[in-house]
């Protein structure tokens, strides 16, 4: 299988010989950052291109179909729109935490999506902790959306802040708890070593019952996480018209427009990287042509394709859903998500101690 | 239809001797002095005899430029009968009559409505605002004597201030100031440019936190005067402002104008007439309640289920179209008839769409109805008693699933509504699920209906003819239907002229809209949503 690190290293070894060390450093830091920035525009781009192809065979609709071939410009005329429209200034509102606001949702998810494991050797930060580091830097976009509400004064988006506030710090409980069980199965919060933990056998096999269940919590959390349909009460078009964005326009609506996507990305990649494997390979035991058919896929296809079943599985649970009421939302995470969490979190021990594990 | 007998009306005049009685309508009229107004009114509400407890439609009314007063419809719920009541004061500067928004809640707003069109205060009211007109108004244009030339109100350029104050009506018609919102009260609002309020209808809600504490509602943002303008037009000339109130009953509402007004003429329509205004009518309804599911999906959050709703409305919309010419908004029903016979496809489409709807309702089923989400957003939220439900006069399928059996067609039939067999949907609990339950049955019994009337359409022409010039004899007639979404009534005065004296439409909207502030009392913003989007109001009905 093809490593990604035999391309960087070449780029790290080229560099530090045309430049002082120091100087090379700093040029892949840029190169690195562009090559995140276009990558993070581009998946948010194709995503909302997906999302409405999705959404309309869901509804019996064709979606985009006109600028380009099957519409697939659109997203992109779209973007050209929204960078060249105007961001109309707003009286009452307060100017600096107002802009402020758009770039921490976005410094957030962008920090998020560098920790996920693309492709065998293609990962921008890959540390000891970094599960952990994901989990942390991805609940800073909260602070944006709270800001957002607050600094809009707007009775609506104020309402949204505050269910924003109280759905993602309650769901955030939640995922980390199902991330925490995961990291019990694999004894490590390296997110490399969570991958190459998987190579002989997914942990949604591995562990089984208690892997499943895990998985299941965080795909619903992870789903409220993102703010998405059923969970999308910050911004309920029906009740709070836009929610904590209702008062944003150009650009720095697209931020919050980006970080919504980019965050189901972010969140397909976790649940792809913690239970099905991230760019391993579907490997059946005792299949050796198959599995050897399955190498010849390269990582980076086979991590896209299982995000990309995980965003289809998240847009279904949204275009089929009603949405919930802020009771239910938070009764569901406290009074059903958390406990049956923490007794998943003992049972997963249990497994792990008693090596009941495959 | 019922009324009251003799004895009973000997029996009140002894008792109440400033009474007269008048025949000049379909029912009885009792003129009570003011004095006696009331006290009427409560002895009519509660005496066993009477048990008038609904007010269907309360008008107000300008006798020839001297004297200002209401005009009462009330009917049994039980006993079935009906009768008007009428009172007046000569009183022009100040007029002001005794309230009965205390007997019946529908008479809160109604009251409101008379006092921004006649200037009548009531005594007792708790709310003394104009309704549908801006608080600055001069004048009160449905009084004869009405200056509305432009000079007296122009076009304002500045925005309305929004009080949180108002004023409530002693008995001597003095003013007494009435907080609507405490200082500390956080005041949302609601519309009129709001997604979930279906038009321009304003809701000012009170929050804390998540909570509801108060609403109060604001209307007018739509109203265009159609009852003044109905008093400058001719019959014929009207019919198509009966389409343009609940444009989702376009038909039916037309339909009730017609029978109003063919019932004074005393004009019988042929058999073919009848049967074709019913299949229209049950069309109508089909589209607006398929609208209704739609919306409703939005309002919760499930937009996929919207577009299915709309898909198969617009089969239905194409069905109409092809006889009508008209999608929305179709006028076809005319004075005698109808406009043109049906096309020849008519019948071949109705029993096309008789097959196609109803595996596109179990799909409806599986995507929102069994809905785990869309079940706890409905069950018990809203609950309308039936005792409520009568007083505010929420009739229509909101009323029947508090359960009060108030379907016209089934209480007055009209059209060939006796000669077909079809259930009224009844549930008892009156919540947002049964609200919700109530609509999509009701678009099984309307196909029902359909498949007994589309082969027996009988030969015959499609409209009988009128005279050039329509006048209506002198009197008071009052004819409603079933509307989409409730009692559609048409009240006429009619002086012999060719335009009516005075012409009240009873709205199914307004009292729908009237009950919100009632039921979305101390529940979720969400909830308020739930009960508008089940309520199912119009608001170019609520505002006319």
């Amino acid at each position: 299988m093809f490593d990604f690190s035999i391309i960087t290293q070449w780029i790290d070894q080229l560099l530090r010989g045309l430049m002082p060390d120091a100087a090379a450093t700093v040029v892949e830091c840029v190169l690195v950052g562009l090559a995140l920035l276009l990558g993070y525009a581009v998946i948010a781009l194709a995503l909302i291109y997906v999302e409405r192809k999705v959404c309309a065979w869901f509804q019996c609709r064709l979606g985009p179909n006109r600028v380009g071939p099957f519409g697939i410009l659109q997203s992109v005329a779209d973007m050209l729109k929204m960078l060249t429209k105007e961001i109309i200034e707003i009286k009452h509102v307060d100017r600096f935490l107002f802009g402020l606001a758009p770039y921490i949702v976005i410094i957030a998810s962008v920090a998020a999506f560098s920790c996920l494991p693309f492709a065998r050797g293609l990962q921008v930060l890959d540390f000891n902790v970094g599960i952990f580091f994901l989990v942390a830097v991805s609940s800073i976009g909260i602070v944006g959306i709270l800001l957002a509400g607050w600094a809009s004064n707007n009775k609506y988006s104020l309402i949204g802040a505050m269910r924003s506030g109280a759905q993602m710090i309650s769901y955030e409980l939640s995922i980390g708890l199902s991330i925490l069980t995961m990291v019990v199965l694999s004894g490590t919060l390296q997110v490399t070593e969570l991958v190459e933990g998987q190579a002989d056998g997914w942990f949604l096999f591995k562990g089984h019952l208690p892997a499943l269940i895990a998985f299941v919590i965080y795909l619903v959390a992870g789903t409220a996480e993102t703010n998405r349909g059923p969970f999308d009460l910050p911004e309920a078009d029906s009740e709070l018209t836009a929610g904590y964005h209702t008062e944003y326009s150009g650009m720095h609506f697209g931020f919050f427009y980006l970080a919504e996507y980019l965050n189901m990305f972010i969140v397909a990649g976790v649940a792809t990287t913690l239970f099905l494997g991230g760019w391993m390979p579907l490997h059946v035991p005792g299949w050796e042509g198959f599995n050897e058919v399955m190498d010849y896929i390269p990582s980076l296809f086979w991590f896209l394709g299982k995000v990309g079943v995980m965003i289809f599985v998240i847009m279904w649970f949204k275009w089929t859903f009603p949405r919930l009421r802020i009771d239910q939302l938070l009764r569901l995470e406290w009074k059903y998500l958390l406990p049956i969490n923490l007794l998943n979190l003992l049972l997963m021990v249990i497994v792990v101690v008693y090596k009941l594990h495959f | 239809m019922l009324t009251i007998d003799t004895m009973q009306v000997d029996h009140i005049v002894a008792r109440f001797p400033g009474t007269r009685v008048e025949e000049n309508g379909p029912w009885p009229t009792l003129v009570a002095t003011p004095e006696e107004y009331r006290a009427l009114a409560l002895f009519l509400r509660d005496d066993d005899r009477t048990r008038f407890d609904f007010l269907a439609c309360m008008t107000g009314v300008d006798r020839g430029g001297e004297e200002l007063g209401v005009v009462l419809l009330l009917e049994s719920t039980t006993l079935g009968h009906r009768v008007f009541v009428e009172t007046s004061t000569r009183e022009r500067e100040r007029p002001v009559l005794p309230t009965v928004s205390d007997l019946w809640e529908t008479a809160n707003l109604n009251e409101r409505e008379v006092y921004d069109y006649f200037g009548i205060r009531f005594a007792g009211h708790p709310d003394t605002r104009r309704l549908f007109l801006r608080n600055d108004w001069k004048g009160y244009p449905l009084r004869k004597d009405y200056d509305a030339s432009e000079a007296v109100n122009p076009v304002p350029l500045e925005s309305e201030e929004s009080p949180d104050v108002t004023f409530s009506c002693r008995e001597d018609g003095g003013e007494e100031p009435r907080a609507l919102f405490d200082d500390g009260e956080y005041v949302v609002n609601i519309g009129p440019q709001h997604p979930a309020t279906h038009g321009v209808l304003r809701f000012r809600v009170a929050l804390e936190g998540e909570i509801v504490k108060k609403v109060d509602v604001h209307c007018g943002y739509i109203h265009r005067g159609i009852e003044k303008m109905c008093e400058s037009l001719s019959y014929r000339q009207m019919l198509p402002l009966a389409d343009r109130l609940d444009y989702l009953a376009a038909h039916q509402h037309r339909h009730a104008l017609c029978l109003c007004i063919e019932e004074a003429l005393q004009v019988e329509v042929t058999e073919r007439v009848k049967y074709i205004r019913t299949i229209m009518d049950e069309l109508n309804r089909l589209s607006s309640h398929l609208l209704f599911w739609s919306t409703l999906c939005m309002d919760l959050g499930a937009l996929t289920a919207f577009f299915y709703g709309f898909r198969d409305r617009e089969k239905v919309l194409d069905i109409m179209e092809e006889t009508t010419g008209g999608r929305l908004i179709q006028h076809y029903n005319v004075i005698g008839g109808v406009s043109a016979d049906i096309h020849l496809n008519l019948t071949r489409r109705i029993k096309e769409f008789i097959k196609y709807l109803p595996p596109m309702l179990k799909e409806y089923d599986q995507v929102f109805t069994g809905n785990v989400i869309a079940r706890q957003r409905m069950e018990g939220i809203g609950v309308l008693s039936r005792e409520d439900a009568i007083s505010f006069g929420v009739t229509g399928p909101s009323g029947r699933a508090s359960g009060w059996a108030c379907d016209v067609r089934k209480r007055k039939p009209y059209g060939v509504y006796d000669k077909v067999e079809f259930d009224e949907i009844v549930y008892t609990e009156g919540d947002s699920y049964r609200r919700y339950l109530v609509r999509v049955k009701e678009i099984v019994e309307s196909l029902r209906i359909l498949e007994q009337l589309v082969d027996n359409i009988p030969a015959g022409d499609f409209a009988v003819k009128t005279k050039p010039v329509i006048k209506l004899p002198e009197g008071r007639y009052f004819k409603s239907v079933e509307g989409s979404r409730g009692e559609f009534g048409v009240y006429i005065e009619s002086r012999g002229e060719k335009t009516p004296y005075r012409l009240k439409f009873r709205s199914t909207s307004f009292p729908l809209v009237s009950v919100v502030p009632r039921l979305a009392r101390g529940s979720k913003i969400a909830d308020l949503i739930a009960i508008g989007g089940t309520l199912d109001y119009i608001v170019p009905d609520v505002d006319r």
